[in-house]
């Protein structure tokens, strides 16, 4: 009997196939000036971009590599192809006019079903370039803005691009953000006017598909005074033997009483290197709220990161991570309460198994301002086995003699006695182990999208087979 | 008749340490056994050992039930063969609805695929004779349950699936007197199907009023010391395991 074989083959169906990039325009490996120059004129940048690059560039070969997180040794700049774009012209609102291959994938991947049942938007970016982008008719007419960043530049939103892009993290930020400064491409505008609400979400969907490849789409948001919205990016790509990395950049602008929902479920291959950089601010009476599923990749370094800057902002993180065999996923959340009574309400699940390494690593930072805060976290670990590891490194930085602050983690294992219990009931041992571990990701599964629920709890079952000796 | 679970000269270990000795057993259809014993006694471990908890191991002795080997069958192709045991302490499972897991655990055991609403349906009369309202379906396994309610929980997982054989670990121990009758009604509404056999662990005897007992074991210690019909009860109630204690 071979089933893992043939578990592998079905679990990779959905993700893990390609097709040739073949009449691609793609830029040579590694990164240098040329290299930017070429891909800043290959986008059409105004010169103002271009220089922001190069500026960019500057701050990536001037600041260093981590030295804190997982080992991204096996990640060689070098051999890394910043910019590939998909050989066909441009973007469209039709899916029938994508190229054979490029909508082929997005049909597998669920992707013009998920628009059609139950999205106001969806966006989606092959390799470095957006393909598709609409949004339906109702939600246009609101004045709602949902673009690729690129036609934006060029557009009526030219100013408000050029005076918030990378101000939430400027390239100087960290290594990888000035890498993402200086060669990005793709990635979605979105602006919501004044007190208009988008009651059915948007989406990105972010698929890299060449071996090799960096991907460095960059997200940014703005919601207006008393505006709503729900926003949702997934992301996946077909596993290679070679490293590809991914740096995107996410900036989100919660303006006063306005209230933005972000959701991810995050499927990288496990080739992946996924170092991926979200900020939010937060102004006053506004609400942030992410919810994120994290599953794939080689190595992570994500914590989205919220500045609640107005009175009475909130903000509430609710995130899964999965790091099995191979993995090791660095994940977690930042929060700075900057401003008199805020508040933060975090709740990280973190799963590992066959030697993956789950790390939650936080800070809450409560700043001489932020007078009358609160925030309470809550961090629950499952490890599946005795190779695997789970680690919890909470940072706290209270500058206020009122805030109130509180934090609980907690780190377990399946026990016997459960699992005993489910069996006596008639489950076999790895449904019941299946349905334990889905069990304690349904408090975050919950408040995914549905599709991405069950989507989770196909993955966390797909990483659940064969899982017994 | 042929027995319906037959236990011959089991000892059983946990980690190498035995803590059964020479048990022997035989059940026949549509009969009630009654296991009595002190704390401590090993009545829990033999309900375990029966439904296969893989924390004790089997090191002598046979176990069949319907005549076959249950020895190498795992827990849950025990609980398919028929095999239900009503636990003392129910685990609690967040994340995993009481409905979902009854739908999960009956069309496991009967190898079907019920519908949902039919199924819902189904449950309403039951709840109904346990006193439970029908918004414990929608709330995770025993989380955040009170000692009664899971024990009604049990009871209504039997009923659902519908077991051969049913052993009930401690079901009324720890209870208020509403709950005993709750639970003592389900009991006796499982005892209706002449087929059903039960093996009652417990070391009080009020759930027992309502039902006819075929044989009473006391174990001690780890062996069964003595044997009887249910006069044994009301002896064991006036005076206690006192002089069984030292007899094995």
């Amino acid at each position: 009997m071979n089933e893992k074989t043939y578990l592998d083959e079905i679990s990779h169906s959905r993700y893990d196939f390609r097709y040739a990039e073949d009449n691609y325009f793609k830029v040579d490996q590694g990164l240098n000036e040329d290299i930017v120059l070429e891909i800043s004129r290959e986008k059409g940048d105004p010169d103002w971009m271009r220089d922001f690059r190069i500026h960019s560039l500057k701050q990536y070969h001037r600041l260093s590599v981590p030295d804190w997180g997982p080992d991204i040794s096996g990640l060689h700049m070098e051999d890394i192809i910043t910019y590939i774009r998909p050989g066909h012209a441009g973007m469209t609102p039709k899916w029938n006019e994508l190229p054979g291959e490029i909508r082929e994938t997005f049909e597998r991947l669920g992707i013009p079903q998920a628009e059609r049942d139950s999205l106001a938007g969806v966006g989606a970016q092959y390799d470095s370039e957006i393909v598709y982008h609409n949004v339906r008719e109702e939600v246009a007419a609101q004045g709602v803005v949902y673009t690729d960043l690129e036609s934006a530049l060029h557009g009526p939103y030219a100013d408000m691009i050029r005076s918030h892009f990378m101000h939430l993290v400027p390239c100087t930020d960290h290594k990888f953000a000035a890498l993402h400064g200086a060669v990005w491409s793709g990635g979605s505008f979105v602006y919501v006017p004044k007190g208009v609400s988008v009651d059915i979400p948007l989406q990105s969907y972010f698929r890299l598909n060449a071996p090799g490849a960096g991907q460095f789409e960059h997200t940014l948001i703005i919601v207006d005074e008393g505006a709503s919205l729900h926003f949702i990016e997934g992301c996946s790509a077909p596993k290679y033997n070679v490293a590809n990395l991914h740096a995107g950049c996410v900036e989100l602008y919660v303006e006063k009483n306005a209230h933005l929902r972000y959701s991810t479920i995050e499927n990288w291959s496990k080739n992946m290197y996924n170092l991926n950089t979200k900020r939010a601010v937060v102004k006053e009476g506004g609400l942030m709220e992410w919810a994120s599923g994290s599953f794939g990749s080689h190595v992570s370094y994500l914590y989205p990161t919220t500045i609640l800057a107005g009175a009475k902002a909130k903000m509430t993180y609710t995130g899964i991570t999965f790091a099995g065999a191979g993995q090791n996923l660095d994940t977690g959340m930042k929060v700075v309460h900057s401003a008199p009574d805020t508040a933060s309400v975090i709740h990280a699940k973190s799963i590992s198994k066959s030697g993956g390494i789950s790390t939650y690593r936080s800070a809450v930072t409560v700043t001489p301002a932020g007078t009358g805060s609160k925030s309470t976290a809550n961090c629950e670990s499952l490890m599946l086995d005795d190779q695997s590891r789970s680690d919890t490194i909470p940072v706290l930085n209270i500058n206020t003699a009122d805030a109130e602050i509180g934090h609980e983690a907690r780190i377990g294992q399946i026990s016997n006695e459960a699992i005993f219990y489910l069996m006596s009931r008639g489950l076999s041992e790895e449904e019941a182990r299946a349905r334990i571990v889905s069990g304690f990701a349904d408090s975050v599964s919950k408040e995914l999208p549905l599709e991405y629920a069950v989507e989770m709890n196909n993955l966390i079952r797909l990483e659940m087979k064969g899982s017994i000796g | 008749m042929s027995p319906l679970l037959s236990v011959r000269n089991l000892n059983v270990q946990i980690n190498e340490q035995p803590i059964l000795h020479r048990i022997s057993l035989e059940l026949a259809p549509g009969e009630v056994h009654v296991l009595l014993g002190p704390n401590g006694a090993g009545k829990s471990t033999l309900g375990n050992v029966i439904m296969g908890n893989p924390a004790y191991s089997v090191t002598d002795g046979e176990m069949l039930f319907n005549g076959m080997d249950l020895l190498p069958l795992s827990v849950d192709q025990r609980a398919q063969a028929g095999i239900f045991l009503s636990f003392q302490n129910p685990l609690e499972v967040p994340g995993i609805s009481l409905f979902s897991f009854l739908k999960s655990a009956y069309d496991l055991t009967h190898n079907t695929h019920e519908r949902l609403w039919t199924f819902r349906k189904q449950l309403s009369g039951t709840l109904q004779d346990l006193a439970m309202d029908e918004s414990y379906l929608d709330r995770d396994l025993n989380v955040g349950f009170s000692g009664g309610e899971k024990k009604k929980a049990e009871i209504l997982q039997m009923l659902t699936l519908n077991p051969k054989l049913a052993i009930l670990d401690e079901t009324d121990s720890g209870l208020d007197v509403d709950a005993v009758k709750a639970v003592s009604h389900g009991v006796a509404r499982y005892m209706e199907d002449a087929e059903h056999t039960l093996l009652i662990i417990t070391h009080s005897t009020r759930i027992l009023e309502s039902l006819h007992v075929d044989r009473v074991h006391i174990l001690a210690e780890g062996h069964i010391v003595h044997e009887g019909d249910a006069s044994l009860i009301d002896e064991i109630n006036t005076h206690g395991f006192e002089r069984y204690l030292s007899l094995q």
